[in-house]
């Protein structure tokens, strides 16, 4: 069994409306390895959602091959037997038990009698939700929903977990925990796991992560690879007269600020020093100035030239 | 036979559903009990069905009406529920577990019509009230006919629902087709007395032959009271045929709504 867990090639989605046409993926080529926690990272409206349905056999792309396991997504009822999905709205019975749901779900695995049971039992323990077997699912916190909806997605043992937007609505605690169990699942039980996510903290915990921005791919690579886009630290400088203190940059320090929505922004090597002297040099002009080491967010500044939240929609959102 | 335990499992997810919400009953079975109290008790002074056999009030006239309408009610209630349920919502994991689409339809088209028939057996119990002496024989005879209508209401609620993006739309729908289809199938006034147009409607309604089939059993030990409506058998056929269309059409559009 070799082979990549997901193979994605020429990926191309179109949704086709009153409004005319919006491409939502855009020639998107990139490979998941097995046993590794993927992160699709991007904006809403990046085409994340889209790629998370078509993987999910929930919509058929346009244009392109994708295969989960080496079965082609053009043939769904193959490529389900290796999925189990988390989706970003509850998909939970309410008015049903946790035991219920979990039953009602073994038994479209075809799952069924003690062996059933069983399963349930031992994946209920696993996430620390066997007391709750008899509770209405009305009745539980968002956070153990969402560990519900996990044990529900992992009954019937798929090699392949996609989630997305798991951590929606979760503290950031609730959410460290989750993403460390999705961690666990790859290490012991050797599952691949997909998820889609708009939290960097979330995307830093991720062994890869690949980068959306309006349909398109705009890179791959592990978190420590994707920092390395960016020249050495990050200086962010707000100013009275952002172009203005641009020019003045350019002729006293000969290097290029980019402006991202009204802010400069420089990277550089010696971010610290650099620091120093701008000050020195332009106290009037600056209001407050940043300094760190490149974030995920920075790289996708770098890559995109557009700050991260401001991209938020600005693509149009995925139906 | 693999494809059987989902079908089950989202029939018994519907029976329990069901028991759990119980605006849900209230709504289906209360509402048309309210309908054919106050509507056939306040015509019936004023009105005689035209051409139904002698001695037959309002009242007993729109009782068959009644409960055709309760089987609708619940047909709709159970499936619109789809809408939702597709797009945040049980059926999400529904939609991607290893499960054709045709079995997912049959799950919900058998729990939908369960419901609906446990309403509708228990209006036999106001028979009496209208004058109906009802035997073992007419009891099982309509039973089976309810089970063929509600079958073939519930796949109808489940095309219009697989098709819809919003429930809003489904409301709209609700009150151009599914009202009409109720209203012009001789459950509310008879085709005997109506104008040619409508009759010609009345004849196109599948439910027309619903009706009729559920009055013919009601009426088994006294056939002469509906002698106006159209027979037993044929009436049987058309609303099996129309059940099975409408069931097939389901799972057709199941499988449009996704991949």
């Amino acid at each position: 069994m070799a082979g990549e867990a997901i193979d994605i090639q020429q990926l191309r989605h179109v949704y086709t409306g009153r409004g005319g046409e919006r491409v939502a993926l855009d020639n998107v080529t990139f490979a998941v390895q097995r046993g590794e926690v993927f992160g699709l990272l991007g904006p809403n409206g990046g085409g994340k959602t889209t790629l998370f349905k078509i993987l999910s056999t929930l919509l058929a792309p346009t244009a392109g091959r994708a295969t989960i396991f080496d079965d082609a997504i053009s043939n769904p009822a193959a490529v389900r037997r290796h999925l189990g999905v988390v989706f970003q709205h509850p998909s939970l019975d309410s008015k049903l038990t946790v035991g219920e749901n979990l039953l009602h779900h073994g038994h479209l695995y075809g799952l069924r009698g003690a062996d059933l049971s069983q399963r349930i039992g031992a994946v209920l323990q696993r996430l620390g939700l066997a007391e709750r077997i008899a509770d209405r699912v009305e009745t539980l916190s968002g956070g153990l929903q969402r560990r519900t909806e996990l044990a529900k997605a992992l009954l019937h043992r798929p090699p392949l977990l996609l989630l997305d937007e798991p951590s929606t609505g979760l503290d950031p605690g609730a959410r460290r925990d989750f993403i460390q169990y999705l961690q666990q699942l790859r290490t012991n039980d050797g599952v691949t796991v997909v998820l889609t996510t708009h939290y960097m903290d979330e995307a830093e915990r991720c062994d890869r992560i690949a980068i959306l921005h309006r349909g398109k791919l705009v890179s791959v690579g592990t978190p420590a690879e994707l920092k390395t886009h960016v020249g050495g630290d990050v200086v962010v400088i707000q100013a009275v007269d952002p172009p203005g203190l641009r020019e003045k940059i350019r002729s006293r320090f000969a290097c290029d600020a980019t402006i991202v929505d009204g802010t400069l922004r420089i990277e550089r090597a010696r971010g610290h020093e650099f620091v120093r002297d701008l000050v020195d040099a332009f106290s009037a002009e600056i209001t407050l100035v940043t300094y760190g080491k490149p974030t995920l967010e920075d790289v996708f500044v770098h890559l995109t030239g557009h700050r991260f939240w401001a991209a938020e929609g600005n693509g149009g959102a995925a139906p | 036979m693999t494809q059987l335990l989902p079908v089950y499992t989202l029939w018994r997810r519907e029976m329990v559903r069901f028991v759990r919400q119980r605006s849900r009953v209230t709504g289906a079975l209360l509402q048309p009990l309210v309908f054919w109290l106050l509507l056939g008790g306040g015509l019936n002074a004023s009105f005689r069905p035209a051409g139904s056999g002698d001695g037959l009030s309002y009242v007993a006239y729109f009782y068959p009406g009644m409960i055709a309408l309760v089987l609708l009610f619940t047909a709709i209630f159970s499936t619109i529920s789809t809408v939702e349920d597709r797009n945040a919502g049980f059926l999400q994991g529904v939609l991607v577990a290893p499960v054709p689409r045709w079995a997912v339809v049959l799950g919900q088209a058998l729990g939908g019509a369960t419901l609906a028939v446990a309403q509708g057996a228990l209006c036999l119990l106001m028979a009496p009230l209208v004058g109906i002496a009802l035997s073992p024989a007419s009891v099982v005879a309509t039973i089976v006919v309810m089970t063929i209508v509600a079958v073939g209401l519930t796949s109808l609620g489940l095309v219009i629902a697989w098709r819809m993006e919003s429930t809003q739309g489904f409301h709209a729908i609700m009150n151009l087709i599914l009202i009409p289809i109720w209203l012009l199938s001789g459950a509310f006034f008879p085709a005997t007395g109506a104008p040619a147009p409508l009759k010609i409607l009345m004849t196109l309604d599948p439910l027309t032959y619903g009706m009729a089939a559920l009055r013919r059993t009601l009426y088994l030990a006294d056939p002469g009271v509906v002698a106006t409506v159209p027979p037993l058998l044929p009436s049987l056929a058309v609303s099996a045929a129309f059940g099975a269309l409408a069931l097939w059409g389901a799972a057709r559009m199941a499988q449009r709504a996704a991949v």
